[in-house]
């Protein structure tokens, strides 16, 4: 067989190689790489800096698939010489191995200017994964970083650091962002949105030196001023590392010289990737990386055939919530047509560049809904003049899956992974895919920049028999993205209140449907650390009584366990007295209802009672019921009153996605209905059963079995278990009956009670960390969250003051 | 113009509203951040205090079952309905919120 060697373990070199594997086991393959991390995504390393995914996230080919397809791992090695005579390449560690055929994919190093200063500490570039954990090592809360560079790179960068909790600026030479993909009013309108997320920016900043002691301190610009800075990324572009190609004595320009079969000057030595240039093109994004990786795979097994003639580039900037998008030449100035919208409010912009009724280029930002199409015009240099009504906004179709079905088969649907439409139309049918994750696996669409998801559902939901749409449905339409994604963004993106998260990914507004959904959201990510605010909760949240017909409220007071003594009964009367209370009720939840109460008289019932809140009005903890157990009836056999009440205790005053009552008996014969609560502990002999997902309500649901334990203390913890991960992972408004049958109770045992011990910890510790923040909602009718909540403006009785609206603005000043 | 001073603007917060008897006219005052807007204080659904609403940038959301009203026309948005609520002009000076509220027959 004859001996690859391919230098560089990065994303063009793998990819060739697994092409390469398609063809036929030619090859004795061996692969040196510098970094010492199996192929991994490095377009996702934006997104570990933002905390969005962690590094383990991003691995492309672990370890088993090197040994699956026999080829050798060399991590860790730097080659440093080529030998093109002997064919032989060097390694760092003196190695030197010999080859048949040899295959740079080296890539590209991060530019770093010569700026006096830059080899300071503090000062990192952002290209791989050991930047990017060393750049997280040093981001912490307030840290001031500046980030040299606004392009692609230095955007991401600022925005990932700045969800760190770092004070961040970017500054940037050209006087428009991203100024290769964007025109000067597209840059502005990105600007705006880079700013509203809280980073700061500086166009026409010439950097000319980092000072500081050894440790960067600050950055000074041409202009004389300057910035602090304790930590400084350069983002200012890439440079292909070309060194091994030249020691092989290949023809060299920016990059190593390519035709279009991918072949060097050396019939014995390819390129691939970032290094390469073709027809005079250096390409830094992936999907030409891919596309030249094909034809090389074909050229390299002795199936030259295929050939390369170059890739029209498509830029997606990876910012959740800043849109934009650019492909082809959007800055042609010879006598394009321009097409073009803007909406300063939304923040939107679209330009189009059409030349010959072709469209020549394009920029989005804002809404980048339509970038599939317009790429597809460039690829296949569709003629549009049928379109020229629509080219901004396509007609809607009223069909769903028309616009999947007129996509050809020949299309490319994941421009990072090179794949078709006919190959996922395929992988879905012949091998009965359901989901996105199985499709995701099975042809990589979908698995680089993330762009094409929405399409590649529209496939599945198109083809597949069975198609399982993944937490897609959204919240509501003015912050559109299902509840699971905005658990992720909220704790990513690090928002603490309702109106940040509407501001930035939302329509601004909100209503009565997202506005509570979003309040508990925040509570619940932030283990009840957030900014309250009581404008975004339902009435019943802000004064802690459930809102009647006639509006007044009602007073329910907690009883725990159904447990009550006379000095509780004689107070709760007189309150009934004092205050002309309607009606007194017991409610079907073993406790009192005072019900008729005006809103003015609430804070002053509260502290007459002297009681703390039942919660009856709210989504979150209402009550245990309790049978009498074994302190008085004889058939029980467990303590139910001591265990509901104490199951009470630990849970109060604890907000979940919808309310959670419960129920502890004391033997199976089940008096206080604990099979058909939320969550129950069920009595036996020698044992606690505890069941979750219950109701007899608008649905009637039996429990299911949590677990069984034998103490009271491990029930408790099982309860405590179950509680917290349905509060975490329940959506809002889902009550346990819907829940426990969405997730399913096999995969909640495993993740709460038979979990290994970090993740059981890390649920009791969350637990503990929002009951600790916790407090008695009824506390508020002493220190009201707004002083004026439980006031009554006076009503006005008199004659009506009578002037005209110029006498009335004088007669008040 | 008959303008009433209603109650200092502190007295509302932002995105809330708080209901006020003027002469028997229940009304309800809404801080909308850059101005604040005041209707009936009666759901025309089933006559819910509009008050103590949810506020969805300029309509209000009914916390009895959701009817939603535009604060600046009275129109109800949701569901389809061409029940329409009285809206009263609003103008704070200084920190006072004041409503002009109309002495006509309709107010008893
Ligand atoms: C007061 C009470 C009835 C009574 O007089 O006994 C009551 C009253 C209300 N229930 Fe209930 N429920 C009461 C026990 C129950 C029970 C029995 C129980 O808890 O054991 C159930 C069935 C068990 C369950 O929920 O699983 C019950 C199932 C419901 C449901 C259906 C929930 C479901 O998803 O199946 C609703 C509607 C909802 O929550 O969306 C509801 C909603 C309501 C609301 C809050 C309706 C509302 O939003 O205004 C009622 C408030 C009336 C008012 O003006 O104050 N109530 N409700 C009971 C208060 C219990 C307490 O002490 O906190
Ligand atoms: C943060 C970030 C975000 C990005 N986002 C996007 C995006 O959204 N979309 C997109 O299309 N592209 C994006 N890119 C660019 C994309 O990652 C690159 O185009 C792609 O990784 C290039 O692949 P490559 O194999 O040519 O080079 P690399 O992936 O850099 O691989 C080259 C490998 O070779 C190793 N190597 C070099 N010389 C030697 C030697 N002498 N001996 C041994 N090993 C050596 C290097 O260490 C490296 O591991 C992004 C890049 C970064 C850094
Ligand atoms: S069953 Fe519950 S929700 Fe229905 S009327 Fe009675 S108290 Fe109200
Ligand atoms: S009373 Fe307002 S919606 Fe029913």
């Amino acid at each position: 067989m004859e001996r690859l060697i391919v230098v560089g373990n990065g994303m063009a070199g793998v990819a060739c190689v697994e092409q390469i594997l398609k063809h036929a086991p030619k090859f004795e393959i061996t692969i040196f790489g510098d970094e010492t991390h199996v192929n991994y995504n490095r377009i996702l390393l934006s997104s570990v800096l933002a905390g969005e995914k962690e590094m383990d996230d991003i691995t492309l080919n672990g370890l088993e698939w090197y040994q699956s397809n026999g080829i050798l791992l060399r991590l860790g090695v730097r080659i440093t010489a080529v030998d093109p005579v002997a064919k032989t390449v060097t390694g760092e560690d003196g190695s030197v191995t010999p080859y048949d055929k040899l295959l740079l994919a080296t890539g590209s190093t991060a530019f770093i200017p010569p700026i006096p200063g830059v080899d300071k500490d503090g000062v990192f570039a952002f290209r791989n994964l050991d930047d990017t954990r060393n750049i997280l090592e040093r981001a912490r809360e307030g840290a001031k970083v500046v980030v040299i560079g606004g392009g692609l790179l230095g955007l991401e960068a600022a925005r990932g650091l700045q969800v760190q909790g770092c004070d961040v600026t970017v500054v940037h030479l050209m006087d428009t962002l991203m100024e290769r993909q964007l025109d000067s009013a597209g840059g502005e309108y990105l600007k705006k949105q880079i700013e509203h997320l809280g980073v700061r920016v500086e166009l026409s900043k010439s950097t000319t030196a980092l000072l500081g002691n050894g440790h960067v301190e600050g950055v000074a610009f041409k202009d004389g001023a300057s910035l602090p800075a304790e930590m400084v990324v350069v983002a200012a572009g890439i440079r292909p590392n070309v060194d091994l190609g030249r020691k092989a004595g290949l023809a060299i320009n920016r990059g190593i010289v390519v035709n279009d079969y991918m072949e060097t000057s050396d019939s014995s030595v390819f390129a691939v990737g970032e290094c390469v240039e073709h027809n005079g093109i250096v390409y830094g994004l992936v999907a030409p990386l891919f596309e030249q990786g094909k034809v090389l795979a074909a050229t390299i097994t002795g199936n030259r055939g295929p050939v390369y003639l170059g890739s029209k580039q498509a830029a997606k900037l990876k910012i959740m919530g800043v849109d934009v998008f650019s492909a082809g030449d959007p800055n042609a100035a010879d006598g394009a047509e321009i097409v073009k919208y803007e909406d300063p409010t939304l923040g939107i912009y679209k330009k189009l560049l059409v030349r010959d009724n072709k469209l020549a280029g394009v920029i989005l930002v804002g809404d980048v809904n339509d970038s599939h199409r317009y790429m597809e015009w460039l690829r296949a240099d569709t003629d549009i003049s049928a379109m020229r009504r629509s080219l901004l906004f396509p007609e809607p179709t009223s069909d769903d899956g028309q616009d999947v079905a007129q996509i050809p088969d020949g299309e490319t649907v994941c421009g990072c992974m090179g794949v078709t439409k006919g190959a996922i139309v395929q992988a879905i049918q012949s091998r009965g895919l359901n989901t996105l994750a199985q499709l995701k696996e099975c042809t990589k669409a979908s698995t680089g920049c993330g762009s094409c998801t929405t399409l590649c559902q529209h496939l599945l939901k198109a083809v597949a028999p069975n198609f399982e749409e993944e937490g897609k449905k959204v919240l509501c339409h003015c912050v559109p993205f299902s509840q699971e994604s905005l658990r992720e963004i909220v704790r990513s993106q690090r928002l603490k209140s309702v109106q940040d998260i509407l501001s930035i990914y939302g329509n601004g507004v909100g209503c009565e449907i997202c506005k509570p959904a979003l309040s508990y959201m925040v509570d619940v990510v932030w283990c009840g650390d957030h900014e309250e605010d009581r404008s975004a909760r339902f009435i019943n949240d802000r004064v802690h009584a459930n809102i009647q017909k006639d509006g007044t409220f009602s007073v329910v007071p907690r009883i725990r366990g159904g447990i009550t003594s006379p000095a509780e009964l004689r107070k709760i009367a007189d309150v009934a007295d004092k205050y002309n209370v309607p009606m007194v009720k017991i409610t079907g939840s073993q406790r009192i209802d005072l019900l008729g109460v005006k809103k003015s008289d609430l804070p002053k019932i509260w502290a007459d009672l002297g009681m703390p809140s039942g919660q009856a009005y709210t989504k979150g903890v209402r009550m245990v019921k309790t049978c009498v157990g074994t302190e008085f009836c004889r058939f029980g056999t467990q303590d139910a009153i001591g265990a509901g009440v104490e199951l009470e205790r630990r849970l109060e005053n604890l907000f979940t996605p919808h309310k959670v009552k419960m129920g502890a008996v004391g033997c199976p014969r089940n008096c206080a209905e604990a099979t058909v609560k939320d969550i129950g502990l069920v009595g036996q002999e020698g044992s606690w059963q505890v069941v979750v997902g219950g109701a007899a309500g608008k649905s009637v649901r039996k429990a299911d079995l949590l677990i069984t334990v034998e103490t009271t203390e491990q029930a408790l913890e099982a309860a405590g278990l179950f509680f917290q991960y349905y509060r975490e992972h329940g959506n809002y408004l889902e009550r346990t009956y819907d829940f426990v049958e969405r997730i399913g109770i096999e995969k909640i045992r495993k993740e709460t009670v038979y979990a290994l011990d970090p993740a059981k910890k890390g649920l009791l510790d969350r637990l503990r960390k929002s009951k600790a923040i916790s407090y008695d909602a009824w506390q508020e009718g002493v220190r009201p969250v707004n002083p004026t909540q439980f006031v009554q403006i006076e009503a006005i009785e008199r004659p009506l003051e009578r002037f005209s609206h110029e006498q009335f603005q004088g007669a008040l000043v | 113009m008959s303008w009433i001073r209603i109650t200092n603007t502190e007295n509302i917060p932002l995105r809330e509203g708080r209901s006020v008897l003027v002469n028997g006219r229940d009304i309800a005052i809404f801080n909308l951040g850059d101005r604040f807007l005041a209707v009936e204080n009666r759901c025309p659904h089933g006559g819910g205090p509009l008050a103590e609403g949810l506020v969805s940038g300029n309509t209000v959301v009914c916390p009895l079952h959701a009817w939603k009203v535009c604060l600046e026309s009275g129109a109800v948005k949701k569901p389809q309905s061409d029940a329409c609520l009285m809206t009263y002009p609003v103008e704070t000076v200084g920190d006072i919120v004041c409503v002009d509220v109309p002495a006509s027959a309709r107010a008893a």
